[in-house]
């Protein structure tokens, strides 16, 4: 199948940037998007023009590296699916699609579909983390986890950091990024000491990498790759709230 | 060359505390007085960097990903081993060491591998302690699942992503201590700016060089240019032809595949895996009745089944595809089918175990595995050679430390699955630390900086390749060599070799490497990000390595673990090790780009597991 494609280019972070527009002639079903962009990198070369810049690793949904907006939603159209694990299937003869770097004040582009998400760093280094010395731990079964809470924590812990809860956000919060970690940590018996503390720091954290402020619009659980609730953002509240309360 | 292991020697019990007694110590006070560059954010670099920091040493951490915590750790899906015995099932200290030396095929130290078993240990500890969700069991316990070549169940998960867990752990473990980002020169990828760092030590955790092969289930970003580079400037390079072979990956489907996508082996804890009784039968799965059906892996090795280790399960899914009695479009494939285990346990079971690696294949696939068989076959995986390092994890380059995949050490020819996880979090938590205050307090240093004569040269060095790449203008891309490297490798270097193959392999791959550096087509400049003079620089060095894996291979004339050369083979088809000829560590040095390197052997002794034939009949 044929697909047509309009792509965001920018040559560096100082450059305007526009879209332009390439033709794809032979896409196969079985390719997945990323793979559709390579055979579409591989052409420009032969062409002499410059292959488009993205982000991508693992190629297997879990480094979190990739990630654009495909018809103004990101990682495309799919639920639960990151970019590189979008398959031409879902797609047919003709379709138009239009490709754009994520967009936020705190994610600076880097070059065309490339962002800078530093910002998402500096909010775990805010806190994100539970303060224990190497080889000072107690035996692994000295503290027990319920199933329950161990699977609820785990559902949170699968973020994978991409920031497309925040290109998605018409604030472009990161609340279910920090929540997702803010929850990870705060249903685990570990997690506890350090729990209000937590909450304060990485949403001041948040606050000053200009991320915007949640007002509960969920666009960002209906894109998130992981399926990650929004309840991590109302346990993030709560959290916060309460630490606000004690004065810690 | 001398190759002095500081293996300890007396009663393996007590070895690593002995030995770590007599390490000298870093003052405290003195600690933030050094620098340690760590080269790599995975298991091994991450916790080796927050480990390090934690002990008040200077620390500057390198990854090539625009996050720390995007390194490919985070793919590892199925499980991390330790000894606890948490089962009762006879697991030990001693039966985890021995399954490794066993597993693979008497080629590691047994100091080192007896110190990893008692670690791992630590390991579990130091990971729960951080907040890792490992599954549990409704009593609130850690749970755990059985892996290829143990007969114990001995595995921690975290649901199909552990690598991402643990390393999250570590990632976490390493923004607590320092802001992310010295001898090393880097090219900053996105300004273009090459500039020389300068420590004390320097530790490298870059990983595996897998993607030497262009199609691996390797991150795309995988290479060897770190411990490459640290090879030409004279670390010793082991045992390169050593490389694994995962035999349960998504198969190839077609030219334009960029990478393969591995489904854990903890499928096989329920997965059977099958072919076809009769050659070309070509009826749907569903269609082929029970008695028509060959399990070949249960039926030749009735003790072990589906969880024999990896090396054995690809050979003879190889072996059956060979025959013809391959599946899917290609042939290259067997079913893994979950069929019994989803009538014996239900759907929601086999749903909560390997959900998403379930949702994973039907995503990349299209079918559902719930209903029809999985396709799989055998890709590359996992490096074992890597650079020479002795019990202390340094090379022979003073100050050069190497850990994780990109070291040698501990899985000899063959790595046991979820055993890597492991290694690297021992090396970054446990063993560095300890080994490289040693070195510290031994030695003086005095101060280098930008203008010392060997930093000039290696910048002026990696000026030169960038200049050469961009200059070439030529008439291919970087992936058409790449791809054309790989495929050389995978039918004359990959699941089984032999003289004839190799020595063509050797044959082709200097004119190609040739070809590439006066006909690679680069566009774009070196002064911003230009991801396709990244790979330029990769691919280079992948040529490089790709002829020291095949002269290596060539020169190991018997079959042991991942390296299986056709005319070392029992009766019954098995790997014929030559336990008289070539029980050492293949450590080679560079003599120059397409000059034959030295080959120096470190003898490995067997006081303890005494080499055998493998069997897992
Ligand atoms: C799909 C998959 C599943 C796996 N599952 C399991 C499992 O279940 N259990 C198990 O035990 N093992 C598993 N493994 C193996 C295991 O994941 C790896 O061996 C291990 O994670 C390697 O860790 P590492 O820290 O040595 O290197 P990596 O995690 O590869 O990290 C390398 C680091 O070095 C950096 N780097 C590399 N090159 C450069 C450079 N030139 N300049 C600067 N920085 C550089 C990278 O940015 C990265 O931070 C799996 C592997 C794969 C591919
Ligand atoms: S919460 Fe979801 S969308 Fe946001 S960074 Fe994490 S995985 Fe990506
Ligand atoms: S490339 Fe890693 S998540 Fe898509």
């Amino acid at each position: 199948m044929r697909i047509i494609l309009h792509i965001w280019r920018q040559r560096n972070a100082s450059d305007k940037g526009k879209m332009s527009r390439y033709e794809v002639p032979d896409v196969n079903h079985e390719m997945s998007f990323l793979q559709m962009l390579d055979v579409l990198n591989e052409d420009l070369i032969v062409r002499n023009e410059e292959p488009v810049a993205f982000d991508h690793d693992c190629r297997e949904g879990i480094c979190g590296m990739c990630g654009c907006m495909v018809n103004g939603m990101a990682h495309g159209p799919l639920p639960g699916t990151t970019l590189c694990q979008l398959h031409m299937r879902h797609f047919k003869d003709g379709d138009e699609l239009y490709l754009e770097p994520w967009r936020a004040k705190a994610f600076p582009v880097v070059k065309d579909l490339v962002v800078d998400r530093g910002a998402l760093d500096r909010i775990i280094a805010a806190g994100g983390y539970i303060s224990v010395a190497t080889g000072s731990a107690p035996d692994g079964n000295a503290v027990l986890v319920p199933k329950e809470n161990a699977e609820r924590s785990m559902d949170a812990a699968a973020c994978i950091g991409c920031g497309a809860c925040v290109a998605m956000c018409p604030n472009a919060a990161a609340a279910l990024f920090t929540g997702a970690k803010i929850a990870h940590l705060g249903l685990l018996p570990q997690g506890q000491p350090e729990r209000e503390q937590r909450a304060i720091a990485m949403v001041a954290q948040a606050r000053q990498e200009l991320f915007g402020s949640c007002t509960n619009i969920g666009e960002c659980e209906a894109v998130c790759p992981k399926e990650i609730k929004l309840e991590v953002i109302a346990r993030m509240n709560a959290d916060f709230i309460r630490a606000s309360l004690t004065g810690r | 060359m001398e190759l002095n292991s500081k293996s300890p020697t007396g009663p393996i019990e007590t070895r690593w505390e002995r030995h770590r007694f007599n390490l000298k110590l870093v003052n405290p006070a003195n600690k933030r007085k050094y620098t340690i560059i760590v080269v790599g954010s995975g298991l091994a670099g991450g916790s080796a960097a927050a480990s390090l920091a934690e002990l008040g040493y200077n620390v500057d951490c390198f990854c090539f990903q625009d996050s720390p915590r995007r390194a490919h750790s985070i793919a590892a899906q199925g499980g991390i081993n330790a000894a606890k015995n948490y089962h009762n099932d006879g697991d030990s200290v001693y039966r985890l060491f021995y399954d490794t030396v066993k597993g693979g095929d008497f080629r590691a130290r047994e100091s080192n591998v007896y110190r990893l078993a008692g670690i791992s240990l630590n390991i579990i500890d130091q990971c729960v302690a951080q907040g890792v969700p490992f599954a549990r069991e409704y009593s609130g316990y850690l749970d755990n699942r059985s892996f290829g070549g143990a007969q114990v169940s001995r595995t921690f998960y975290a649901r199909g992503q552990t690598g991402q867990q643990l390393l999250l752990g570590a990632y976490q473990a390493l923004e607590r201590q320092i802001g992310f980002a010295r001898g090393i020169v880097t090219r900053d990828l996105i300004s273009g700016k090459i500039e020389s760092h300068f420590a004390d030590a320097v530790v490298l955790g870059t990983g595996g060089y897998g993607n030497v092969y262009y199609l691996s289930t390797n991150a795309k970003g995988c290479n060897a240019t770190a411990i490459w580079r640290a090879h030409k400037r004279g670390a010793l390079f082991a045992n390169p032809c050593f490389t694994q072979i995962h035999p349960t990956c998504i198969p190839v489907s077609g030219e334009y595949q960029s990478k393969l996508t591995l489904m854990s082996e903890s499928l096989r804890n329920d997965g059977r895996v099958w072919v076809p009784e009769k050659k070309g039968d070509k009826r749907a799965p569903s269609q082929i009745p029970e008695a028509e059906r060959d399990y070949f892996l249960e039926r030749k090795y009735p003790s072990f089944g589906n969880l024999v280790p990896r090396d054995v399960a690809s050979r003879n899914a190889k072996a059956a595809c060979d025959e013809g009695r391959g599946v899917g479009e290609s042939g290259l494939a067997v079913y893994l089918d979950f069929r019994d285990a989803i009538e014996r346990l239900g759907a929601s079971v086999i749903k909560e175990r390997y959900g998403n690696l379930f949702d994973m294949y039907n995503r990349i696939t299209g079918e559902d595995p719930y209903k029809d068989p999985m396709r799989i076959y055998p890709a590359i995986h996992y490096t074992m050679g890597g650079l020479w390092v002795d019990y202390n994890l340094m090379s022979n380059v003073p100050g050069l430390y190497v850990i994780g995949e990109a070291n040698f050490s501990d899985h000899g020819a063959n790595r046991l699955g979820a055993s890597a996880l492991m290694q690297g979090l021992a090396d970054g938590y446990f063993v560095l630390p300890n080994t490289i205050g040693d070195y510290l307090a031994s030695n003086k240093f005095e101060k280098v900086d930008a203008s010392h004569a060997a930093a000039r040269e290696a910048e002026s060095d990696v000026q030169a390749v960038t200049r050469k790449l961009l200059d070439a203008k030529g008439k291919r891309s970087v992936d058409s060599y790449h791809r054309e490297l790989g495929k050389i490798m995978w039918e004359h270097c990959g699941m089984a070799r032999n003289t004839e193959g190799l020595k063509h392999a050797l044959a082709l791959i200097p004119p190609l490497r040739e070809q590439y550096w006066s006909d690679v087509k680069v566009l774009g400049s070196g002064e911003e990000l230009n991801q396709s003079l990244e790979k330029a620089g990769r691919v280079a060095d992948f040529f490089e390595l790709a002829e020291l894996m095949c002269r290596d291979a060539l020169e190991r004339n018997e079959s042991c673990g991942g390296h299986f050369r056709e005319e070392y083979q029992t009766p019954e088809g098995e790997a014929a090790r030559d336990d008289e000829n070539f029980a050492y560590a293949a450590a080679w040095g560079f003599q120059g780009v397409g000059q034959p390197p030295v080959l120096h052997k470190e003898p490995l002794t067997f006081e303890y597991v005494h080499p055998s034939q493998r069997s897992y009949k």
